[in-house]
């Protein structure tokens, strides 16, 4: 992949450049009550990266995964979106379906499906911030209800046929095996035309066949969709395998960022994953 | 078989000791004698002993089903009746036809009395598939769903009292200002879930029947409003007979535009929203569903045709009064929704028709109403908790047609 190598070295170049950042995260800080979560995390994604965010148990890492789509109110910081068409805005404090209207969108880490609505229906939620027929379109259903809807049947069903869920579209989502309730929930977030895909471990659980599959699933969103990810992921084969760049949170610092080669020779990182003895 | 038996016999002997003091035992205080009545131990005893046998019965049929289901058998071959029903264009197609002329006749055989208890039965098959939207499809669970109905049934007698409103001008200002308090009530509960969103309704509930009874100036307090007009047409005159026949059209009619509507917005973005939002809320917020305002519209939606149904309800009773509007409202139509299946429309049909007329031609019982009442509803969560018709969910075609096709083809 030559145009991720050409990127690479250059990112504290582009960090001054906001045209190249698609999210840009500065000093996010988290308080919950006199605990702090987050402190002080910086963080960036660039067009067509996969970034990585990793850390032990309890680092912080889904914190801030929902300080930036919404769900918590950052303390302090700024969690800034430069998306490809549209302006520049901050973001904090915006509601999560504002956040997931401006474009980017996430999946969870235990599951979030609609479990008692099909395959299909749940993708087709995806769709809702893209479409606009109201309560009296939707009685009436005119010509502009009805090619919305057909629209959105279409699109649900090229996304499920992207993550090769296409057989099950009529099955409720409960029903799904594991690793199939994943694809459906990146599924189901890419329906919402992001230009940023938040993925919070989407491989756990996951068997070694299943994980490759994801590998190279989340490799081809980035390719073929032009869509980049923030992932958060523990098992270090997938995130070294795909990522470009990786941060480092523990007990809610920033410890360490760059390339996974950086990542896998930083003491720092070996220190916070093996304990401070490890090398004795 | 034989252990059932036994312990149907060891359940019925219980139960006749259990009993005894009060079934068999009579103390006749005026003549100071003690009467024993051995024959109400003998229908205690065969009662208890046939219930316990049918109990143990359907239980045992349960569990072969479930376990069935947990090792991934079709549940059975042949699907339900009612999904036969619906789904099957041959047996669908002539109910349908057969049910609409019984409809269609139904006031012209039947006398006044019944027609008129029918007209109650539809007004509450409006209030179902009203509350339907908002407990089955986007899972607010309301317990104070009666307030629109008064709010409903109150903007006709106030209006009509005091300007002379007519019943086809209140009909949709009915409506709209259910929908109105609708969305007033909502705001307060939008970050509600669950129980305590139940308690909070319930309250409403309470405040709205309290308002009416207390402000006197506008509502006449406990008094209520009389002489409230039936609903006319093109101001002819007609007798109370003709006036009740033309209710119950009118009723027929409305319940088929909400069938109609309700049916529209479930197969619509705005109900599949509703439904996410009964699903998960946090995982429908994160998919760009605007939470504020999918739940006022479903809360409000609802509120609508309790508003609409208040408007008749009170031109077909002719008078209103709070005692009209309690709990006991609310909790009649929160049972039609969960006893016809959540989210079904059909279901709820049936299920309003059920408990709004069983009562009425099972007089007899009338005492043992809420009883029975109660023992209905245990028994539905026990063997049929999806409710008597479960909802069926859509399947969307198109785009898979088409794709079966080209495979074909290639």
């Amino acid at each position: 992949m030559p145009e991720v190598s050409k990127t690479m070295p250059e990112v504290s170049k582009t960090m001054a450049e906001p045209d190249n950042v698609l999210l840009d995260v500065k000093d996010l800080t988290m308080d919950f009550g006199g605990l702090r979560a987050i402190d002080a995390v910086s963080l960036n994604v660039c067009p067509g990266e996969i970034v990585a965010l990793i850390g032990p148990n309890g680092a912080g890492k889904t914190t801030f995964f929902n300080c930036v789509t919404g769900i918590y109110k950052p303390t302090n910081g700024a969690v800034m979106v430069h998306p490809p068409e549209g302006k520049s805005q901050k973001i904090n404090g915006f509601k999560s379906n504002r956040v997931t209207t401006i474009g980017m969108a996430r999946t969870f880490q235990n599951i979030r499906l609609f479990q008692n609505m099909t395959v299909l229906e749940n993708v087709m939620i995806g769709r809702h911030c893209r479409t606009t027929t109201s309560i009296i379109g939707a009685i009436l259903r005119g010509s502009k209800t009805r090619r919305q809807e057909r629209e959105t049947i279409e699109i649900s069903y090229d996304l499920l046929e992207k993550v090769g869920l296409v057989d099950f579209a009529d099955e409720f989502a409960k029903n799904l095996p594991y690793g199939a309730q994943r694809r459906l929930e990146i599924a189901r977030a890419m329906a919402t035309d992001p230009f940023l895909l938040l993925l919070d471990e989407p491989a756990a659980g996951m068997n070694p066949q299943e994980t490759k599959a994801l590998d190279e699933l989340i490799v081809r969103i980035r390719d073929k969709e032009k869509i980049s990810i923030l992932l958060i992921e523990h098992d270090m084969k997938l995130v070294m395998n795909i990522s470009d760049r990786i941060y480092v949170m523990e007990y809610g610092k920033e410890i360490a960022q760059g390339s996974p080669m950086d990542i896998r020779n930083n003491p720092k990182v070996i220190e916070a994953y093996l304990g401070e003895d490890a090398d004795a | 078989m034989v252990d059932n038996i036994k312990r149907s016999l060891l359940v019925s002997i219980w139960f006749v000791f259990l009993t005894f003091p009060l079934m068999v035992v009579k103390v006749n205080t005026l003549k100071n004698i003690v009467e024993w009545r051995w024959i109400n131990m003998l229908w205690v005893a065969i009662g208890a002993f046939v219930l316990s046998i049918v109990w143990r019965w359907a239980m045992e049929r349960r569990q072969l089903k479930n376990k069935k289901a947990e090792q991934g058998e079709e549940e059975s071959v042949l699907p339900g009746f009612g999904q036969r029903l619906l789904e099957d264009p041959k047996i669908f197609k002539p109910v349908l036809i057969a049910l609409a002329l019984v409809t269609l006749v139904f006031p012209l055989v039947v006398d006044i009395y019944q027609t008129n208890i029918m007209v109650l039965a539809l007004i509450f098959v409006v209030l179902g598939l009203g509350l339907n939207v908002t407990v089955g499809l986007a899972g607010l669970l309301d317990l104070g769903y009666v307030a629109f109905f008064a709010v409903g049934a109150y903007t006709y007698g106030v209006l009509n009292s005091f300007f002379g409103f007519g019943f086809w001008i209140s009909l949709p200002l009915g409506g709209l200002m259910g929908a109105l308090f609708g969305i007033v009530l909502g705001f307060p509960i939008l970050r509600l879930r669950g129980d305590y969103l139940a308690i909070v309704t319930l309250g409403f509930g309470s405040i709205a029947k309290i308002v009416i009874e207390n402000w006197e100036e506008v509502f006449n307090g406990a008094k209520g409003i009389a002489n409230i007009p039936r609903p006319g047409f093109f101001g002819a005159e007609m007798s109370i007979h003709t006036a009740t026949t033309y209710t119950y059209y009118l009723m027929i009619l409305m319940v088929l535009f909400a069938i109609f509507i309700t049916n529209r917005l479930k197969d619509s973005r705005i109900g599949r929203a509703w439904m996410a939002l009964r699903e998960d809320e946090i995982a429908c917020v994160a998919m760009g569903v605007d939470m504020a305002r999918t739940k006022l519209g479903a809360y409000a939606f609802g509120a609508f045709w309790a508003g609409l149904a208040g408007v008749i309800f009170a031109s077909r009773n002719t008078y209103i009064n709070p005692n009209s509007f309690t709990f006991m409202e609310s909790a009649l139509v929160l049972s039609i929704v969960v006893m016809g299946g959540m989210g079904s429309i059909i279901g709820v049909i049936v299920a309003a028709l059920v408990l709004i007329l069983m009562p009425e031609y099972l007089r007899a019982f009338a005492e043992y109403r809420m009883l029975m009442f109660g023992a209905v509803m245990v028994l539905m969560m026990i063997f049929r908790p999806e409710g008597l018709i479960a909802n069926v969910r859509r399947k969307y075609a198109g785009r898979k047609v088409v794709t079966e096709d080209a495979n074909a083809r290639g």
